[in-house]
């Protein structure tokens, strides 16, 4: 018998009965549709990761001062001041694998416009700083490396302090706020950068001269750097080398002997990237496996109705053998009836997994990534499926002795 | 043309089935069942026999045997001049498919099929194209006289129409051979005589007719009748059929 009448055959019997049939795929459908949308999760969340950790600044590198000890009591990174402004110097200026390096000094300070008050972060550090975090300016100019020199009483704000303080749609440039009673004039305004991977808002900052900060906001101590290093590698590859180049520098510049601890320390931004990463990765490994039971579960669910079918239609099958239909006619007709089964699944699956991810990326707020792979292997899968446990179904039912399957009530 | 082949030809062509001490041993668990037991059977091309035997007779495993559904465990059965006691299952499906036409007693329609499909079904599975076995199943249906419910599915038709669809499903092949079994038994008086007459017709057109029966009112209407007994012929007579005519409409109420 021709492949084009074998299908003809296997269609006109599911059409028989249709209700079974929608529900045998729907196991496939679920199963395909579960494995599509837990992969796109898994991606989407993969790339909203990185999304967030590009945000954070690239090939970043935070060096902080190291930690107090007064009375055994330990002060926790940064509570010493032992890095220089001379420390801070050399790295920008020494290290082959540094490309820029900004200190950052913070502190909690109220703004305020002529009509409105907005509590925020407020960052002294150098022009350098918006590069390192990779962080264009919306509106406006930032502050140049002569505020720096100046002192200058300029400030370059954050969206969520603009929204605050002006309203959000509002354009401060020119205007002045008063930080801590000082009267600051508005340069700039940074571009929306969102939330880090830990729920903070970017946005809700204002940045001044380093300089500025010491002179009005915070006293420094004058020798000593009372904040952070932002340390940008050249290249993504050299940002271990970096790391080392700023240690050697620093421990060489500290004078400390072999074997003594570090007085400093470096958070590497692209370790914890990484760790991330590999944590999102076995999420979507995790997901997808589920999802690949659901689906074997729906093989099982053909299987099972096969079977079923096999012997319902016993009769059937003895009358066609009867009328001539060859052991293997009895075979492709069934293999094709779970191929078509499961392969209709498969593809309906796929449109519904792409639905579910759709709703899904749009809820959380992700990219919607759709890996092309997965609905290839999602397809063949599903018609493995469709092979696999219908072979067994197909055969029994073609090894039927005639007159047995036309005795059968 | 030489006469000698002539004659050899029409010697085989008028002995369609012949069988040469067939038996049929069965094993149910440690019991062996002779169905059969040693049955030679020579039946003519055009002839319209009624088997008939009493159950276990071992009736129903000749007609198995006759229709290829079945081997033979020893003897040879000769079907249109080929030996067929020793085909595997693929060869008998062919055999079935081009040379016999079954017809049932329960009809086995298949459900939720028009009655021109299922009437299409062995030519389906002959591999005759798609238009050919268009026209061949509505003229099979026709003979039959369903010429005008060719859509109906089973489940829409009587017995007596079924039973007709079943037999022109049997005739669409254009088989040497109609075998049927207890073809009336599901069907009232009236209707068995109705099939009964196209069975007469259609043996009047040269098919060769074999029809299993325990009644011998059915049996009258053929021309041989051959009765089984612990799997053995016990008799084979000749008659002269009785014409199955259908009363008048109400005239039988």
């Amino acid at each position: 018998m021709m492949p084009v009448e074998t299908t003809l055959v296997a269609l006109s019997a599911l059409g028989r009965n249709k209700t079974r049939s929608v529900l045998t795929a729907l196991g496939v459908v679920i199963g395909v549709a579960a494995v599509i949308a837990m992969v796109s999760i898994g991606e989407g969340a993969k790339a909203n990761v990185e999304q967030a950790f590009a945000a954070m600044g690239t090939n970043l590198l935070i060096v902080m001062p190291g930690s107090s000890s007064i009375g055994g009591a330990q002060g926790g990174a940064g509570s010493q001041p032992t890095i220089t402004w001379a420390d801070v110097k050399a790295v920008q200026t020494e290290l082959s694998a540094v490309r820029l390096a900004a200190p950052v000094l913070r502190s909690n300070a109220q703004l305020a416009s002529e009509d409105q008050n907005w509590t925020t972060g407020v960052q002294g550090t150098t022009p350098d700083y918006f590069d390192i975090r990779s962080w264009p300016i919306a509106r406006g100019t930032r502050f140049t490396a002569s505020d720096v020199d100046a002192g200058s009483k300029v400030v370059v704000l954050g969206q969520t302090v603009v929204d605050h303080l002006f309203g959000p749609n509002a354009d401060p440039v020119g205007q002045v706020v008063r930080i801590r009673n000082i009267p600051f004039e508005v340069i700039g305004v940074t571009e929306r950068k969102g939330q880090s991977a830990m729920g903070q808002d970017y946005d809700d900052a204002a940045f001044i001269p380093v300089t500025t900060f010491q002179s009005k906001i915070q006293g420094g101590l004058g020798k000593y750097l009372s904040g952070t290093l932002f340390v940008s590698a050249v290249s993504k590859d050299t940002v271990e080398r970096a790391q080392s180049q700023v240690t050697a520098l620093l421990r060489d510049r500290h004078q400390l002997p072999e074997g003594a601890d570090d007085d400093f320390s470096i958070r590497n931004l692209s370790e914890i990237a990484n760790a991330q990463q590999e944590g999102t990765r076995t999420l979507t490994a995790l997901l997808a496996s589920i999802a690949a039971v659901s689906l074997l579960v729906g093989g099982i669910g053909i299987m099972n109705i096969m079977l079923v079918s096999v012997t319902e239609r016993t009769r059937e099958i003895g009358v066609r053998m009867a009328i001539g239909a060859k052991p293997r006619d009895i075979l492709a007709q069934f293999l094709v009836e779970s191929l078509t089964l499961s392969t209709a699944g498969g593809v309906i699956g796929i449109l519904l997994g792409l639905l579910t991810a759709q709703r899904l990326a749009a809820q959380f707020q992700w990219p919607l990534l759709v890996r092309p792979d997965i609905i290839v292997i999602a397809v063949a899968f599903s018609a493995l499926v469709g092979v696999g446990f219908g072979l067994y179904p197909a055969r029994k039912a073609s090894l039927l002795d005639p007159i047995e399957a036309l005795r059968y009530e | 043309m030489d006469p000698s082949s002539q004659g050899t030809s029409q010697s085989v062509s008028q002995s369609i089935i012949q069988l040469q001490d067939i038996t049929r041993v069965y094993k149910m668990g440690d019991v062996e069942v002779r169905a059969l037991q040693g049955v030679s059977l020579r039946i003519d091309s055009g002839d319209f026999v009624a088997v008939m035997g009493t159950s276990g007779s071992g009736k129903s495993t000749l007609m198995n045997v006759l229709g290829c559904l079945d081997k033979p465990t020893t003897g040879t059965y000769t079907l249109a001049g080929q030996e067929v006691s020793r085909l595997d299952r693929n060869e008998l499906a062919e055999i079935r498919n081009k040379t016999l036409g079954f017809v049932f007693q329960s009809f086995n329609l298949l459900p939720r099929t028009s009655a021109l499909e299922n009437v299409e079904l062995p030519l389906v599975y002959g591999g005759v194209p798609r238009r050919e076995r268009k026209a061949r199943a509505a003229e099979a249906l026709t003979r039959v006289g369903l010429g005008k419910r060719m859509d109906h599915h089973p489940s829409q038709l009587s017995g007596g129409q079924q039973q007709r669809v079943a037999i022109a499903r049997a005739l669409v092949g254009r088989p040497r051979v109609l075998l049927a079994d207890e073809p009336t038994g599901n069907l009232d008086s009236r209707t068995s005589l109705e099939v009964m007459s196209l069975l007469q017709e259609l043996s009047r057109s040269g098919i060769t007719t074999v029809l299993v029966t325990h009644e011998p009112d059915i049996a009258q209407h053929v021309s041989r009748v051959i009765v089984v007994k612990d799997g053995k012929v016990r008799s084979d007579t000749r008659q002269t059929p009785v014409p199955a005519v259908v009363p008048p409409e109400g005239a039988d109420a």
